[in-house]
């Protein structure tokens, strides 16, 4: 089906899911996408891109050179299809910290974002002109935030769009409801983007909410929800566009659920084993977003392994020079403790300083 | 010169700051035709439209994280938490993400953005209205915290508040509100953070205090002329950038120190300047530095607040305990 619209069923509001390319790589019955062959292709460089930097990363930080990461394995296709879809240009991009790529496609150079993560704190810094906020740990905290900046893009006269990012264990906080309610009667232009991805660290979906759908809950906040196969990138990408669209001509925010599964762990510190039936991750694999592209390409001759190993062998190379890049950029200093607090610091956080300063770090 | 209460002095630093600057915008529950619970914004919608002076729905946290967002996209927002106790439903938004942004953007981004809250007993409010929380947002780095106690500082306080580029909590008496009218000017003026104003010089005991507690101090100071003791009255004017040179002169100019705050007793600034004192003047103490504040209990039924808040009594009595010294 083309479309997702939310329904009235005898057990209760029920929501379609949208769907382009199925799992096993061919398209759904009558749907059409926005995305041709030459996007497709780029969309799947991008996600290959961010899967291989994700094991990279994992790999490292197994070997004790890298901190707590939050891999985006498996949720490829909800990642870069919405970032496919607001413009780097004038679109403001308002992360959680589960979608990276999707702020190096919106134009964060890898290496800064990387940096962050090892603790740098200049060559971490968001450079001028790239409209991407920080990526916000404290759940859900983004959302109102990105309901305000969306609001004031409008009051300033510019044509600007927000994506911004949240969970399923996320749409459980105080803040997400604030901030759809917000949105709604401001008729903020932003784009809701939740990651189904079934997991909240360990607590299923399941008992994040008793909603059938969580698209399900725009209704309530006078906009539209529209649910969508996450691991589906052609209909993650219409969805996208349809709601950036939306946004931008005046007709106010959306939310979009992305149905997709979390196909790593929360973070590097967490044990899946402990909690996750295998079957169920075994299921999940057979829906991967990166392999049903690449069938769905090699039908037209546009895929094949020699194009695969060539591909994993470039992106691998571009991956490690950001990396080496971030990992060889300054190190903290002990005075970098004061740094970018206040404009002007209190005296008594001055003299702070210098005591860190001159007493030799403490 | 015109004479203004502190709610006039607020309502006309607001005005005068929208008029100047066109990304200057309020927001709140009830700030728009209403004018505000206590008519701080009267008048503003009128003037300045329902885009700058929005009625928001009730929802503290949204009101200040979009706050955040609204000055990251280059808007000056002034939001109106309609009670400070009420922050407690979005504290997350205040000192975790207003306080930590520029830390945590590296410096990319900054968050120029004034959230007003009345606070205080005294005017027999229902639970919760009255909370004098003050100090937990002095545990919240980046925020700045200014709690005027007169119209001259209310309006310099404000337009310092509203101009400075990182985030600023302005907590509003809300007793001394309508308590009398004095000369506040017309046009643009600052009154800088971080910088304590003697309000009354003596010679024998400084008692220290913010916002409506200075007028406290200011009474008892009569009645302990009568009784031959000379009180300096410090006003703190702000928490955070806290005055430290001041606080010091002047305690040492006496040799001792009443502090006197609405905040229960225990963690309560009070005992921050207490502490910065035995740190910095020790030696020029001739007694100890006393304390005296709201009880440690919560805020009680409007009927028995008067029991709660420091009383004059009890301001006097710690000032005769410490003459005794």
């Amino acid at each position: 089906m083309a479309r997702g619209r939310a329904a009235l069923s005898k057990n209760g509001p029920v929501q379609e899911r949208r769907s382009v390319l199925r799992a096993d790589g061919t398209i759904a019955a009558g749907a059409k996408s926005r995305m041709e062959e030459e996007l497709l292709l780029d969309a799947l460089r991008w996600m290959m891109k961010s899967r291989l930097y994700d094991q990279r990363v994992i790999a490292l930080q197994r070997q004790g050179q890298f901190g707590v990461f939050s891999p985006g394995m498996g949720q490829e296709a909800s990642i870069i299809g919405s970032a496919m879809a607001v413009d780097p240009a004038r679109d403001w991009m308002v992360p959680q910290y589960r979608e990276l790529m999707a702020t190096v496609h919106h134009g964060l150079p890898l290496e800064v974002i990387t940096a962050q993560y090892l603790g740098k704190i200049a060559p971490g810094r968001i450079p001028d002109g790239v409209r991407v906020l920080p990526t916000q740990v404290s759940i859900a905290a983004q959302l109102p935030q990105a309901t305000g900046l969306a609001w004031g893009l409008r009051l300033r006269g510019q044509d600007s769009v927000v994506i911004t990012y949240i969970g399923d264990g996320g749409s459980s906080e105080g803040d997400f409801h604030e901030a759809l309610n917000l949105a709604g009667v401001v008729k903020a232009p932003i784009v809701f983007f939740l990651q189904n991805n079934q997991w909240a660290i360990s607590t299923s979906r399941r008992v994040q909410s008793a909603t059938k759908s969580f698209a399900l809950r725009a209704a309530g906040y006078g906009f539209e929800g529209v649910e969508v196969d996450g691991n589906d990138v052609m209909a993650v990408y219409d969805a996208a566009c349809d709601a950036v669209e939306r946004a931008r001509s005046g007709g106010g925010p959306s939310l979009i659920e992305a149905v997709t599964y979390r196909m790593s762990f929360h973070n590097t510190t967490d044990n899946p084993s402990r909690y996750q039936d295998p079957k169920e991750f075994e299921e999940a694999r057979t829906r991967d977003p990166i392999e049903r592209v690449q069938k769905y390409l090699a039908t037209f001759g546009l895929w094949d392994p020699k194009r695969e190993a060539a591909w994993i062998e470039e992106i691998r190379e571009e991956n490690e020079r950001a990396l080496e890049h971030a990992m060889g950029a300054a190190a903290p200093q002990p005075e970098d403790v004061f740094a970018n607090v206040y404009q002007e610091p209190p005296p008594r956080v001055l003299r702070q300083r210098a005591e860190l300063v001159d007493g030799g770090g403490g | 010169m015109t004479q203004r209460n502190v709610v006039e002095a607020i309502n006309n630093a607001l005005a005068e700051e929208m008029e100047s600057d066109p990304r200057v915008m309020v927001l709140g529950l009830d700030v728009g035709k209403l004018g505000g619970v206590f008519r701080t914004t009267s008048g503003l919608v009128q003037r300045f439209g329902v885009d700058r002076v929005v009625d928001t729905p009730l929802a503290e946290a949204s009101i200040i994280g979009a706050s955040l967002g609204l000055a990251l996209a280059g808007m000056v927002p002034v939001a109106e938490i309609q009670f400070l106790g009420f922050t407690a439903q979005g504290f997350h938004q205040l000192g975790p993400q207003l306080g930590k942004y520029r830390q945590r953007s590296r410096g990319r981004y900054h968050c120029q953005v004034t959230i007003r809250a009345p606070f205080g007993g005294g005017i027999r409010s229902p639970e919760f209205h009255s909370d004098a929380i003050e100090a937990q947002f002095v545990q919240s780095p980046g925020i700045k915290i200014v709690m005027p106690s007169n119209p001259y500082d209310a309006k310099g306080l404000l337009m310092e508040a509203i101009r400075d580029p990182d985030p600023v909590l302005y907590c509003e008496p809300d007793r001394l509100y309508r308590a009398g009218r004095s000369e506040v000017p017309d046009g643009a003026y600052t009154v800088p953070f971080g910088k304590a104003a003697v309000v009354r010089q003596g010679k024998d005991v400084t008692l220290v205090a913010w916002s409506a507690a200075v007028e406290l101090c200011l009474r008892a100071a009569e009645q302990l002329a009568d009784e031959g003791v000379s009180a300096t009255v410090l006003d703190l004017r702000t928490l955070v950038p806290l005055d430290v040179e001041t606080l010091c002169g002047e305690v040492v100019k006496t040799g001792r120190c009443v502090i006197v705050h609405e905040a229960p007793l225990s963690a309560g600034f009070g005992a921050e300047i207490s502490a910065t004192l035995m740190e910095e003047v020790f030696y020029d103490l001739d007694a100890p530095v006393a304390r005296v504040g709201a009880f440690d209990v919560p805020f009680p039924a409007a009927s028995l607040e008067d029991h709660y808040l420091p009383s004059l009594k009890r301001v006097l009595a710690a000032v005769r305990r410490t003459m005794q010294s």
